[in-house]
């Protein structure tokens, strides 16, 4: 269906509609825009936290003296920095994105909506087994 | 308590004014009126030029978002008291063209509804003295929540995608073509597909989630968006997979 | 001046006027089609019913059993024929809107589900919940979507219908948003422009339903038919007037008054049962319902609330799990609103105005007197709602006389002559009466809500539930008086872009009309029949009001009445039975 409102434009009486010009701090305005613009960056870090883990291997691959080199350079200062703010990024990351799981993923079994909870539920839990478990193996000794 | 509000409200008229200004109202402070009976009472008791639009009073028919304190909300259903005795800020639909005072212009998304094929289509059509379509209770439940939409626009204010790119299809519309395609009735979803997938609409959402807490009918268009994805990126893996096989 | 040309043109967008533009596009997809509408089609006031659309689809029920239902509900009042193609034709178009994607809800096994409503002997009642109104008109404008020919006007205003060479050719509209004022020119126009219940203050409408297309029909020379008999709604909510659909009453619940006691079996409408009787103490028609709370108030057995007295709906025992599943709405609207939960607490209410049985004269197929012009939904009078309206009667007769207006108007158009020219002198004259009576003019004194208000006070009083001879005669002179007070009305906003003063104007002189056509009908009709009650005429009178009531306007604004028999095919006039005994008094 076409509307009139389309076409033709307004004409002789044509309003000059007011159109307000997005604010360049608009993601200050509420806490949701920002914890959203927090989640779009933390994207970032958790590329970092790929990129270390693949050099990782790659010094692992290489002999003990090319890690023992790969672990000079993390005891940087600032690459120490770096991590501990990437790691709580990548924690928020995670989070929100197991949050998202939930709505993602419309289950349904036998007729009724499986309720959010139990879907990112167990995704929480593996993740907390998981790191549990890595922890465990790491500090053993 | 104080026997009066104060209302701050937000006026622009095209033909004499270069942008949006304050006005404040006094009116009378009751405990059941909502912001509509104020913006009401102003109209017609204290200045009749005062523009906005509204009609069922019952939360329904969708005509009465404003922000009020800045959170898009119908004004039928947001109580004074809710705010009182501090004053309220009344002001335009964040993200859409203000046309005059409290009225903003939405032929964007009645356009791209529309692109959306918002109707059942059928490869055959049953004749009707066939009787109905079979539809158990947990078929309706399925597409159900997302056929409760008013067209308020209450989402397409809270979302920030939609006010930085004016392309993006936005939350309603979407959970509205979600809702046909959902339909076990509706055999359209290949048709709808083309459009849904394209940029500018669901891969255009970066799940800000703030459609959903403002909708006043919990229809969850931050959901319906982020399903359709997994849809889709489903449907592109099985492509890939199996190019041979078609849905 | 601008002028668009279509085919057929439908003044709005509702239930009606969306069903009609459909059934056009069908019949003939090369006749061109407008849908001009003051608000957004999806906003109109179709979108607020929530209880549900009757039609025959179950095995133990008949189209006679409807028929019959709707009659006597009608208090004998509707046209038979008409009834009889109404009850033929709803399950069909019911059945269409399924076929368009409207969520009825079900029976487990798929099938449509039914429930009880008031009136009503056997359970044909369709529902989407408690949103039936909004499930379908939403789905018939999304449906419209799909439709080339159908060209929308969103967001115009109508004010006049042209008129030329003794037929009607269009209307001139005013586009809100930027202030043009147009012609539109069509070959036929149907009005499908809703009720009027703004006329009154204490109403469960929407403020866009203020009788303008009885005004523009009225205006144009095309009568209006049984204006007198306007329905009270036993349960709104007090001070909003928001409804709380008769479905609340058909799935259990109560009425009580301030004693608890359920004051209906004292009415002559059967005996309390814990399960809901078809036809019977809460399930009777709404006209007795409303009149017994009357009856309650003089007794002293009502609650005095803030906004004056009210009785007491009781939905506790039917328990949250059904009223979560059933009447979801009903219990948003309550805690919203009303901040009462009833779930566990009871619902105060009292009657409501909700709906108009009289309008624009027409025939079966839609058509007025006045050729080229058709009417079809609340709009219309065609009549099968008679002196009362039976609940859920009126979604269905959207669609059933939407489309059968349609096609007749569709068929019109294919054979009319070509618009004639003499017709824009009669667009300019208009556009000239608009800009200086009311944009122009600094000379008034009146404000167009004082007017409105008394208007609305005058009718509570002269024309409410129950009526008498000096209160009809007194309301009848006060509403002459407001019609002369109203040409000097002065706006406070001149502007030309989205002006809502304009636009109240307009309706308040189209409310008026329709308020000074009511209380005249009422007045001429000395008997009490369904929704008219006149404490000084009591008794039915069949021998003198076996008719419908026909006002004109006359050359002097005035209203003068007529009358018309009404057109009986197989039931004749009978007595109004509920309660048990109807079991057996109704076989038909
Ligand atoms: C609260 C409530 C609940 C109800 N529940 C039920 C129910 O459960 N079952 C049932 O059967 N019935 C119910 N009814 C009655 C039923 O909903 C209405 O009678 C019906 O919806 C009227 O539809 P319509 O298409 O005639 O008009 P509307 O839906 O009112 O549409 C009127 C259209 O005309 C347009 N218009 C009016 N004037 C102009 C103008 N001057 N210029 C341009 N356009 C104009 C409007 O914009 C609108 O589009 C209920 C009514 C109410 C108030
Ligand atoms: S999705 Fe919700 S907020 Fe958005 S338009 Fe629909 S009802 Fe309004
Ligand atoms: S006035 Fe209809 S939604 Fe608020």
């Amino acid at each position: 269906m076409k509307s009139s409102v389309a076409t033709p434009p307004y004409t002789l009486n044509h309003p000059r509609w007011y159109r307000k010009r997005v604010s360049t701090y608009w993601w200050l305005l509420r806490w949701e825009y920002l914890r959203f613009v927090l989640r779009e960056i933390s994207s970032v870090f958790v590329a970092w936290f790929v990129v270390l883990t693949i050099v990782q291997i790659y010094a692992v691959s290489r002999g003990p003296d090319a890690y023992a080199e790969f672990q000079d350079f993390l005891k940087n200062p600032f690459v120490l920095a770096l991590n501990v703010i990437s790691f709580f990024f990548v924690v928020f990351h995670s989070i929100t994105w197991f949050n998202l799981s939930a709505r993602a993923m419309a289950i349904r079994i036998g007729g009724k909506r499986v309720p959010g909870f139990l879907i990112s539920g167990p995704n929480f839990a593996a993740w907390l087994v998981i790191s549990a478990l890595i922890a465990w193996l790491l500090l053993r000794e | 308590m104080a026997d009066t509000i104060k209302l701050e409200i937000s006026r622009y008229s095209p033909e004499t004014d270069a942008a949006p200004h304050f006005q404040s109202f006094e009116v009378p402070f009751r405990r059941d009126w909502v912001v509509l009976d104020a913006l009401n009472y102003i109209k017609d008791k204290q200045d009749g030029s005062l523009t906005y639009r509204w009609s069922c009073r019952m939360g329904i028919c969708g005509s009465c978002g404003m922000l009020v304190n800045g959170e898009p909300k119908l004004t039928c259903a947001t109580f004074l008291a809710d705010y009182a005795p501090a004053s309220i800020r009344v002001e335009p639909l964040r993200n859409f063209p203000i046309v005059r005072d409290l009225v903003i212009a939405m032929n964007d998304f009645m356009r791209k509804f529309q692109k959306m094929k918002p109707w059942l289509i059928r490869k055959e059509e049953k004749p009707v003295s066939e009787g109905e379509y079979l539809q158990t209770p947990e078929q309706l439940d399925a597409y159900k929540q997302f056929s409760m939409c008013i067209n308020c626009m209450l989402c397409y204010a809270a979302c920030p995608v939609y006010g930085l790119d004016p392309l993006f299809a936005g939350p309603a519309a979407i959970a509205l073509a979600q809702r046909y395609n959902l339909d076990s009735r509706d055999q359209g979803a290949k048709d709808r597909f083309p459009v849904l997938s394209q940029h500018d609409a669901i891969w255009g959402c970066t799940f800000v989630g703030e459609c959903t807490r403002v909708c006043p009918k919990h229809v969850d268009p931050a959901g319906a968006i982020q399903q359709y994805k997994l849809t889709a990126a489903l449907d592109w893996v099985k492509s890939v997979v199996m190019p041979w096989g078609g849905k | 001046m601008d002028v668009t040309t279509h085919d057929v043109l439908l003044v709005g967008g509702g239930g009606a006027g969306l069903r009609a533009a459909i059934a056009v596009s069908e019949l003939n997809p090369n006749l061109k089609i407008a849908v001009v509408s003051k608000v957004y089609p999806m906003r109109s006031h179709t979108v607020s019913a929530e209880g549900g659309a009757a039609g025959v689809i179950k095995s133990d029920d008949s189209l006679d059993e409807h028929a019959y239902d709707t009659i006597s509900g009608g208090d004998w009042l509707c046209d038979q024929d008409a009834v009889e193609a109404f009850v033929n034709e709803a399950p069909q178009e019911l059945l269409q809107l399924e076929h368009w994607g409207c969520p009825w809800s079900r029976q487990d096994d798929g099938h449509i589900a039914v429930r009880p409503f008031g009136g009503m002997k056997k359970m044909r009642t369709w529902f989407a919940a408690d949103k039936t109104g909004f499930h379908m008109l939403h789905t018939l404008f999304q449906t419209t979507m799909k439709y080339n020919s159908i060209f929308r006007y969103d967001e115009w205003f109508v004010t006049k219908l042209l008129v030329d060479d003794g037929r009607v050719q269009g209307v001139v509209a005013i586009e809100l948003m930027s202030g043009k004022i147009q012609a539109i020119t069509a070959k036929s126009v149907i009005l499908c422009a809703g009720g009027c219940g703004r006329v009154f203050p204490f109403t469960t409408n929407a403020s866009i339903k203020t009788g303008d297309g009885m005004g523009l029909a009225y205006r144009a020379g095309a009568p209006l038919k049984d204006m007198e008999f306007i329905q009270y709604h036993p349960t709104g909510l007090p001070f909003t007037g928001i409804l709380i659909t008769e479905a609340a009453r058909a799935e259990g619940g109560y009425l009580v008054n301030k004693d608890g006691y359920r004051y209906l079996q004292d009415y002559n409408l059967g005996t309390p049962t814990a399960k809901p009787v078809l036809r019977s103490m809460e399930l009777g028609p709404r006209d007795r319902l409303s009149q017994a709370f009357v009856k309650e108030q003089e007794k002293g057995r009502t609650i005095d609330g803030p906004y004056g007295p009210v009785v007491h709906l009781d939905l506790r025992h039917l328990g949250e799990k059904l009223i979560n599943a059933k009447l979801p709405f009903v219990r948003e609207l309550c805690t919203k609103y009303q901040n009462v939960d009833p779930v566990h607490e009871l619902i105060p209410v009292r009657p409501v105005i909700h709906y108009m049985m009289g309008g624009v004269s027409t025939d079966i197929n839609g058509a007025t007197p006045l050729p080229g012009l058709f009417a079809a939904g609340e709009v219309a009078c065609v009549s099968i709602n008679g002196a009362n309206r039976l609940g859920s009667n009126s979604l269905p007769e959207l669609l059933v006389f939407g489309a059968r207006a349609g096609k007749a108007a569709a068929e019109f158009a294919s054979s009319a002559k070509p618009i004639s020219n003499s017709i824009l002198a009669q667009a300019f004259d208009e556009q000239r009466r608009i800009e200086n009576q009311f944009l122009r003019n600094t000379t008034g004194r009146e404000r167009t809500s004082t007017i409105r208000e008394e208007m609305q006070q005058t009718m509570e009083t002269s024309a409410g539930i129950y009526r008498t001879e000096s209160s009809l005669a007194a309301g009848a002179k006060t509403l002459r008086h407001l019609q002369e007070r109203s040409d000097n009305l002065a706006l406070d906003d001149h502007s030309l872009t989205f002006n809502t003063d304009l636009v109240a104007a307009l309706e308040l002189s189209f409310m008026l009309d329709v308020a000074e056509s009511m209380v005249q009908s009422a007045l001429q009709r000395t008997e009490s029949r369904g929704a008219h009650q006149r404490t000084d005429f009591p008794k039915r009178n069949d021998e003198k009001f076996l008719a419908h009531s026909v006002v004109f306007r006359a050359a002097d604004g005035r209203p003068r009445v007529e009358y018309l028999p009404v057109r009986i095919t197989r039931w004749p006039p009978g007595e109004r039975v509920y309660g048990q005994p109807a079991q057996k008094a109704s076989a038909s």
